[in-house]
């Protein structure tokens, strides 16, 4: 699973992580792994995106952890301060909750409490998402957590070309970066990039354009949105797309130009919807657009619970695509 | 030699069925250092032991640097010249400076908000520091930090934080760091008993001792984590007892005892820089104020107090150096430098502009965000 192999014209997302992961070590003797079980003596990592990357680079720069995730990003933020870019795996996102001290306390800050004189250019890469039977404590999408905290770039990957691009700016950025891969996504294939594709943070993509209402998602929620625009077409309305990639900082002129055209727009996210990402972004559209929007601007979100463990309720609590074409009903009218 | 060891008693419950809140205070009653569990392994003090004279000068200017500072600091607040929230240091100098004085000042330094001993003791220059301290631009960190946020690389130190504990991951992030691009350097990382009862000290023991980090734990050990008593919030008998059961090379040392901690630093960063891994140090020390200045100390026992001051150890310093023939006059003119340099570090830190507000807009991110 190097990127030396033979390139496939579809790869499968956690392929694409593996390949950027092996770019960026390639290219940066600075860039060096940690988490559990991610050397390829230990399994190469619980979902193999790391595979084979301990062979290639050494076990000095493919460190596997103890079960230590306080001690693993602690580790990233010393390193990173002086001249290392690590890239710490937290296997799940619900166990960074286990770390946040280091996260938001240091990683977050450093930077700005000694004025400048440190940074911290670390990724903290972590895979999450429903649909896995996992139940409550393995499948929580927590990045509106992590986007409130000053000093920190949050990023969600929709397609494997763009994992492979974002992943490589996210360990090149000389910022802490937290990279939220999807669980049930990893499978996914998509169109394989081209061995120098690289995507800026910062920046939003319009995959569809249309003129009626603009869907505005990030991550897993995008193959529900293309989805959902596909039916709505069916009923003459004309979705336009635009995947966020980068959720904090969000890419404002993106999102505003596009509602700006379409004067309507949902925001969709896997994430509970109370106080979620989408409440931001809605709430900076009607600060900038409101007296332009055909009607206030929707959210749609999961269920206001812990990810249920039982399929039926685990389906039921999740948002689908028949929740976004709702909302894009309820807001055309 | 001095009673160091008197103020550092075990603390035990009233009788079997005393719970938690219920102690009382053996004091030791010999002038040996650490008597009772926490004796065990300190080394007696014996004239044979003693560090050179010019280690001993050397610690012995830091140390009364580091007294004056904390001494103008609380005259300073008390007098409403500074507003700022002040953690004393008196009674701990002697611990910091003979650490330091067996370091370079590339190694790197993790410490926290009770900082200010351990910042001067690595070097940082006394006007930046003063300046940071009471925010100003001139300071180490243009203001944004403060005195629990001290970050000065030029002299190696690194983090300053107000997290109880949470400096010992990074430790060993930096320590990494040396060990992948052997450099030699080692990493000090500061923090008190309190601190090794949060989970990032476990978690970071743990990882330094399997990856044989070039890192040196430096457990001050004053006997009380804010207004808590060890016993009362620590299962074990000692800190050192805690870093055997990691596994890692432990020592516990009169640190108000130059020579014998200057031995212990200089054992530990030879072992660390030939590769062998950490030391967890304990330093018996004490601190003469509250945890945080305006603290009445309500929670020490006045005898252990009057015991510990008694054991006062900048002028057990001073006397062993007038003991080895330093001259009086040489030691009043380290004391009289040290009083100059923070006289003029105090009068700048007043006297220095405060940031612009607009300054928060910069080192968040990499570019200045824009509202």
């Amino acid at each position: 699973m190097s990127d030396t192999a033979e390139k496939p014209k579809e790869i499968m997302f956690a392929q694409a992580c593996n390949m950027a992961l092996a770019k960026a070590m390639a290219d940066d003797p600075k860039v060096i792994l940690m988490g559990e079980d991610i050397a390829d003596e230990q399994g190469g990592g619980v979902f193999k995106v790391t595979l084979g990357l301990s062979e290639r680079f050494g076990t000095d720069r493919v460190r596997s952890t103890p079960i230590s995730e306080q001690a693993i990003v602690g580790a990233a933020v010393g390193s990173a301060m002086v001249g290392y870019k690590p890239v710490a795996e937290i296997m799940l996102m619900n166990f960074i909750t286990v770390a946040m001290d280091q996260i938001v306390n240091h990683a977050a800050k450093l930077r700005f409490m000694s004025g400048g004189q440190t940074t911290v250019p670390l990724t903290i890469r972590t895979t999450t998402g429903a649909g896995t039977g996992l139940g409550g404590q393995h499948s929580d999408m927590l990045e509106a957590w992590l986007a409130h905290v000053p000093g920190l770039k949050v990023v969600a990957a929709s397609n494997p070309a763009d994992a492979y691009g974002l992943l490589y700016s996210s360990i090149m950025d000389p910022n802490p970066v937290i990279f939220i891969e999807n669980t049930p996504g990893y499978f996914v294939k998509g169109p394989a990039p081209a061995p120098d594709h690289v995507v800026p943070l910062g920046k939003a993509s319009v995959p569809r354009e249309g003129t009626d209402i603009t869907l505005i998602g990030y991550g897993s929620s995008i193959s529900r949105c293309h989805g959902a625009a596909d039916n709505l077409a069916k009923d003459g309305i004309s979705c336009e797309i635009v995947d966020l990639r980068t959720i904090a900082p969000f890419d404002e002129e993106t999102v505003l130009k596009s509602v700006a055209k379409t004067r309507a727009a949902v925001v969709v996210h896997e994430a509970v919807r109370n106080f979620g990402v989408g409440a931001e972004i809605s709430s900076r559209i009607h600060e900038e657009l409101f007296s332009e929007l055909k009607a206030p601007v929707g959210r749609v979100g999961s269920g206001y619970a812990p990810v249920p463990f039982s399929p039926a309720i685990e389906k039921a609590w999740m948002f689908n695509q028949d929740d976004v074409e709702r909302e894009v009903h309820k807001i055309l009218g | 030699m001095s009673g160091l060891g008197a103020a550092f008693s075990r603390l035990t419950p009233y009788n079997n069925s005393g719970g938690p809140g219920r102690w009382r205070y053996e004091v030791c009653k010999e002038s040996v250092p650490f008597r009772g569990p926490q004796c065990k392994g300190a080394k007696p003090l014996a004239n044979s032991d003693m560090a050179d004279k010019d280690v001993l000068v050397d610690i012995f200017t830091r140390a009364d640097l580091i007294m004056q500072s904390d001494i103008k600091f609380r005259q300073m607040i008390g007098a409403g010249q500074l507003q700022i929230v002040y953690y004393p240091v008196r009674g701990q100098e002697v611990v910091s400076s003979a650490m330091m004085a067996a370091v370079n000042k590339e190694d790197y330094l993790v410490t926290i908000y009770r900082g200010l001993h351990d910042q001067l003791a690595k070097g940082i220059p006394s006007k930046d520091l003063w300046a940071e301290f009471a925010g100003k631009m001139a300071g180490t960190c243009k203001g944004k930090g403060g005195p629990m946020h001290i970050t000065h690389p030029e002299t190696g130190v690194m983090v300053t934080t107000g997290i109880v504990g949470s400096g010992i991951p990074i430790a060993n992030g930096l320590a990494l760091a040396s060990q992948l691009d052997k450099d030699g350097k080692v990493t000090v990382c500061c923090f008190g008993d309190g601190a090794t009862n949060i989970g990032a000290f476990h978690e970071g023991l743990n990882m330094a001792q399997i990856w044989k980090l070039p890192v040196i734990f430096l457990c001050q050990n004053n006997l009380y984590s804010e207004h808590t008593p060890m016993a009362f919030a620590t299962s074990s008998d000692s800190i050192k007892q805690r870093g055997e059961g990691l596994g890692m090379r432990s020592v516990q040392v009169n640190g108000n005892d130059a020579s014998a901690m200057y031995a212990a630093a200089k054992e530990a960063v030879e072992y660390a820089r030939a590769g062998h891994g950490p030391t967890l140090i304990e330093a018996m020390t004490f601190r003469f104020h509250g945890h945080l200045l305006g603290d009445t100390s309500h929670y020490i026992p006045k005898e252990e107090m009057e015991q510990a001051k008694k054991d006062d150890p900048m002028p057990v310093l001073r006397q062993q150096l007038l003991d080895l023939q330093v001259s009086e006059s040489d030691i009043a003119a380290i004391e009289a430098k040290n009083a100059a340099i923070i006289e003029e570090a105090s009068q700048f830190a007043l006297d220095a502009p405060y940031p612009p507000g607009d300054e928060y807009r910069i080192d968040v991110l990499d570019v200045e965000i824009a509202a």
